[in-house]
């Protein structure tokens, strides 16, 4: 019997569960997967629960329900990963579990400790709140609910982020329940971000850019903080220019899974380094990565693990037949941006070619507007959580390609 | 004297220098000149990390993975390069500019 352990049950890691139970002959293969949380967020559903569009119930499942009868799922912690010895260490009865093939499937985490004063200086879910993982959500929901205004900074710490487009989307939604609840004025919104725009794609920075101007929202651009003084309520940057707040919103420095530190198989970020076109790891042959763990230069998120699967799927397999593994992976990125007032917009791009306005062509649904707000746009991320827990977890058939299609896209 | 230097070098619309294999000390001074650095050894230290960074994979290194890999700290770095660290430091080392984040 062949083992192939699969670490992480999040979007990424079922998805593989889910194709690899129907490919892989049952007897003659054994599919285990790790996670140390029984609970499934999902994770683009966190973005509405400060504004009390989801509770947090909206946005939480059993992680069995999705995880086939013929896969073992243990709930551990991993505790290390050893590549050269094709085995794992479960924190769990410090069980070992010896692999053929390895998925790292573990993500990607923030670290709040990253930045000085943030976690230490006493403001942490006082008045400056996260809004990536649930207990922070949950947190600022609470706070805004009964904020009477004052200056709101959202920051982001430093690039990659997961789904960068989410702080885009969190001063969209901002700028809407403020009006709604009848304190736009009383409140004043800053985006202070170290790139040079709205945005790291140059077309649609613009795009967006002129979209903030137009909400009133203010743009700190080039600002990279170097730590948060909660005594004069200021962020400062390494050049030592100052942002003052009441709420501060953060996204903080994402890094991926402590157990890749500890394992010492990461990069800077513990981003594991990989081959951004067949997604295998670049020090060992039988390890495999997808989603947010791995270091390829594309955007974080669920779409793109979803575009990573058959690839990396039909690549293991070409693997145990002993074939070279395809080039295949394009770096197709898609995500919908929720910009308030029940519209939004649609981006979709690769390694190669930038956001460009258009109509993205989807058989049943769309079109879509590309770039542009729509209301079919702000559906189509609502309709999105559905599409997630009931097609995309399964590894089911998505009206998408996996790589990227340039019809009607504007050149 | 340096400003012929930089007539010979090839550089794209914002300024990085096209060929990083074209690249000499003299160029890398030349550049640093243009863009009022003054260079002093620790300057040199992040260059030519960033020149061997970029030979090993061909791309120039984040500004964590200097600060991460060298003995430079984040403020030293904004010191030594004042308004954008990485780019800056690219710039001078005759890299193309760092892509970083998506
Ligand atoms: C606010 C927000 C909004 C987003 N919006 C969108 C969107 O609109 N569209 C989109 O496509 N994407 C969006 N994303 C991104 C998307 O959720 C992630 O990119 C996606 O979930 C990544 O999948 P993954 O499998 O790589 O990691 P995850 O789904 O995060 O799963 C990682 C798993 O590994 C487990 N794990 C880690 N370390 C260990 C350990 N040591 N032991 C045991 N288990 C461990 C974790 O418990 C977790 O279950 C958003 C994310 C956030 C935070």
């Amino acid at each position: 019997m062949k083992t192939l352990l699969i670490l992480g049950a999040g979007t990424g890691g079922t998805m593989v569960a889910n194709k690899m139970a129907q490919e892989l002959d049952s007897q003659e293969w054994k599919i285990i997967i790790v996670d140390r949380d029984e609970a499934h967020y999902y994770q683009p559903g966190l973005l509405f629960i400060p504004f009390g569009i989801y509770g947090p119930d909206d946005v939480v499942k059993p992680k069995r329900d999705f995880i086939p009868r013929n896969v073992e799922l243990i709930l551990s912690a991993i505790e290390v990963i050893e590549p050269e010895k094709n085995r794992v260490r479960l924190r769990r009865d410090n069980q070992v579990i010896n692999y053929d093939y390895l998925v790292v499937a573990t993500g990607s985490h923030i670290h709040p400790k990253e930045t000085e004063g943030m976690l230490d200086g006493g403001g942490w879910r006082e008045n400056i709140f996260d809004f990536y993982t649930p207990e922070g959500a949950a947190a600022l929901s609470r706070f805004l609910k009964f904020w009477k205004g004052g200056r709101m900074v959202v920051n982001v710490t430093e690039m990659p982020i997961k789904c960068p487009v989410a702080p885009l989307e969190f001063l969209f939604l901002a700028d809407w329940f403020f009006h709604e609840r009848g304190i736009r004025d009383e409140v004043e919104i800053v985006f202070a971000t170290p790139l040079d725009g709205a945005f790291t794609k140059p077309r649609a920075a613009g795009i967006l850019g002129d979209m903030l101007e137009e909400k009133g929202i203010h743009l700190e651009s080039l600002f990279n903080i170097g730590e948060v003084d909660t005594k004069k309520q200021v962020i400062r940057s390494w050049d030592e220019r100052e942002v003052d707040y009441d709420l501060l919103v953060t996204i903080p420095t994402n890094m991926g899974a402590e157990v890749i530190v500890r394992s010492g198989m990461g990069d800077e970020l513990n981003f594991i380094p990989i081959d951004k076109y067949t997604l295998q790891a670049d020090a060992w042959e039988n390890v495999w990565v997808i989603g947010d763990a791995g270091n390829a230069p594309t955007s974080k998120a669920g779409s793109v693990a979803h575009f990573m699967l058959d690839v990396i799927i039909e690549n293991m397999l070409r693997h145990m037949e002993g074939l070279k593994p395809l080039p295949n992976f394009d770096g197709h990125a898609n995500c919908f941006i929720e910009s308030g007032f029940e519209k939004g917009i649609l981006i979709d791009f690769n390694y190669e070619v930038e956001p460009l306005p258009g109509k993205y062509p989807l058989p049943g649904l769309g079109p879509f507007s590309l770039l542009k707000e729509s209301p079919a746009n702000h559906w189509g991320k609502m309709m999105f959580r559905w599409v997630y827990w009931n097609i995309l977890l399964k590894g089911g058939e998505m009206p998408f390609e996996s790589q990227m299609d340039m019809a009607g896209k504007w050149q | 004297m340096s400003e012929d230097i930089l007539d010979t070098v090839e550089f794209d619309d914002e300024g990085f220098m096209v060929d990083a294999s074209a690249w000499t000390e003299g160029i890398g001074q030349a550049i640093a000149e243009a863009l009022e650095v003054d260079l002093t050894d620790r300057h040199w230290l992040v260059i030519n990390y960033a020149r061997k960074e970029f030979e090993g994979n061909g791309e120039p290194p984040t500004l964590r993975r200097i600060t991460t890999q060298t003995d430079v700290s984040m403020k030293e770095m904004y010191k030594l390069f004042p308004g954008g660290p990485a780019k800056i430091a690219a710039n001078i080392a005759g890299l193309k500019k760092p892509t970083g984040c998506i």
